[in-house]
């Protein structure tokens, strides 16, 4: 899931400045959970905007942000108020496919923080930087490159202090983790495989994946 | 000149010191250390801005220390670099005709003195190791390229930490540098020899062939052996090592007299050392004087050890 986070609302309003029609889109997936983007979020919004001095000329859920047959239903409702500007309410690719969408612009609410697990109500963990060359089935289902502050694979640095990273003690060692997990599934042997350098060629940006075989 | 491989190749105990740039370019201080040092240790280990914190670059320091006679090792951490820049930097590092290196996958610059920096870790440790190897080896560059003229060839070392938990990881990663091409090892700082000999036991077990220089850090004061104890990862210093600085900085209290911990200080350190070496423990002693270098003749001249 993408985890979002609230911008202050100072630098939503400095961005809505000159602008008082405005049209809101909630995201109904990750920004839902994340309760940046939700049915209530998108209530919330529309209060504090009404009561400074904005007009809230409509509102829209969508499914899926990122999708664009959803998205682009929705932009066509806001369209439709003549809004002098909309705020999108998902993730940064949420706010860039509604942008698509309409000639007035599109303001993100949120700051898009990671790619991670909602671990339980309000607690999210960062937990895959999209490498392209996934290594989970080596270490134990845990991701060395986003679970460790130095994206390491091949082992942990000496840094480690009662099972914590050097780089934030809040934070648990990826290593020592994988070591345990190992451990625990009888894998502690794939520890001594060294892993061959991935590079960067690959995953030079922005990428596009195509298994449409048309266009 | 090569003169810690053949130290070290030729079973003879290697001693290398650390030295690390200053912040700014006035390197004086440095160059009078090395004055003291010239002569005395096969090498001297630059840091590449340790902790993270900003200095001059490791190979400013290693042309000075050349040009000045002496043998600069060169550190080089993936913290702040990508393959290209780390390649590159090797061959100027050649051009001055440093030969020996030390690879690390260096400190995040979170913890260090200039936070918002971009951590690189293009590749860590190993990374680097084998980078190096195969470019030896092909006279290729990173990018598969010809070098004109031929790779240069280093003396490569890495470092590991003995004390830690489980150590088959560190054993592990040990592994996999010498594998990837690292021909001598320095550890984190060690303070008791017990310890050294259950790593070295490890090693042996582990069937791992290289040479292991044990790193030595010559305290100050009771309250820096303390604050590294709590901070700095690896390293435990015994307790009774700390009573004995805070007796010794109780008695120059006493006394009036300066200096009284960092002499002890030192006298362990020796002692130390000298234990390494007639026991046969490992192959050499790395010795991190963290500023203090200019002591570091006083501990080999007491430890009994001349190159
Ligand atoms: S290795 Fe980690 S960053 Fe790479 S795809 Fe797998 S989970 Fe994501
Ligand atoms: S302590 Fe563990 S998680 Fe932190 S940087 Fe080192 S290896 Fe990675």
């Amino acid at each position: 899931m993408i985890i979002t986070q609230k911008k202050p609302i100072e630098e939503l309003m400095a961005m809505l400045e000159g602008a008082t029609k405005i049209a809101l889109l909630g995201c109904g997936s990750c920004a839902t959970a994340c309760a940046t983007g939700g049915e209530k979020e998108l209530k919330e919004m529309t209060a504090y905007l009404e009561s400074h001095g904005k007009k809230v000329v409509a509102t829209a859920m969508s499914d899926y942000c990122c999708m664009n047959m959803s998205t682009k239903t929705c932009m066509k409702k806001l369209a439709a108020a003549q809004p002098d500007a909309v705020v999108c309410m998902s993730c940064g690719d949420g706010v860039q496919v509604a942008a698509k969408h309409i000639g007035v612009p599109v303001y993100p609410s949120n700051n898009t923080m990671f790619l991670g697990e909602s671990v339980r109500l309000g607690l999210f963990e960062e937990a895959c930087h999209l490498c392209g060359n996934c290594v989970l089935g080596t270490t134990g289902g845990i991701c060395p490159i986003s679970r460790c502050a130095k994206s390491l694979v091949n082992g942990p640095c000496g840094g480690q202090k009662n099972g914590k990273c050097e780089v934030n003690p809040e934070n648990d060692c990826a290593w020592i983790m994988i070591y345990h997990k190992l451990e625990e599934l009888g894998q502690l042997e794939k520890l001594t495989q060294t892993r061959p350098d991935k590079g960067y060629a690959d995953v030079s940006y922005p990428r596009t994946i195509n298994i449409r075989g048309k266009k | 000149m090569r003169l810690l491989e053949n130290a070290l190749e030729s079973g003879k105990f290697g001693v290398t010191v650390e030295m690390a740039p200053p912040k700014g370019y006035d390197f004086s201080e440095q160059m009078e250390a090395a004055e003291l040092l010239k002569g005395k240790v096969h090498g001297v280990n630059v840091t590449d801005m340790q902790s993270a914190c900003l200095k001059a670059t490791s190979l400013g320091l290693c042309i000075k220390l050349k040009q000045a006679g002496l043998e600069p090792i060169i550190q080089m951490t993936g913290r702040d670099r990508s393959r290209m820049a780390i390649m590159g930097e090797m061959f100027s590092a050649a051009a001055f005709g440093i030969d020996t290196m030390l690879a690390l996958t260096g400190d995040h610059p979170v913890v260090g003195d200039c936070s918002q920096s971009k951590p690189v870790y293009d590749l860590d440790s190993v990374g680097i190791l084998n980078m190096l190897s195969t470019m030896e080896a092909t006279g290729m560059d990173c990018g598969g390229n010809e070098i004109p003229g031929g790779a240069p060839k280093f003396y490569k070392g890495a470092v590991v930490t003995p004390v830690y938990e489980p150590q088959i990881l560190q054993i592990n990663k040990l592994r996999q540098k010498v594998d990837a091409g690292a021909q001598y090892i320095q550890t984190q700082g060690i303070f008791d020899l017990e310890s050294m000999k259950r790593f070295m036991d490890a090693v042996d077990k582990a069937n791992i062939k290289t040479h292991i220089m044990a790193g030595i850090i010559p305290l100050k004061a009771a309250g820096m052996a303390k604050y590294m104890n709590e901070n700095v990862p690896g390293i435990a210093v015994p307790q009774d090592m700390i009573d004995k600085l805070a007796a010794a900085a109780a008695e120059g209290k006493e006394k009036g007299v300066k200096g009284l911990p960092t002499k002890l200080g030192i006298e362990m350190a020796a002692e130390l050392i000298a234990k390494i070496k007639d026991e046969g423990i490992c192959d050499g002693v790395h010795i991190m004087a963290i500023g203090a270098e200019k002591n570091v003749p006083a501990i080999l001249e007491k430890a009994g050890l001349s190159i």
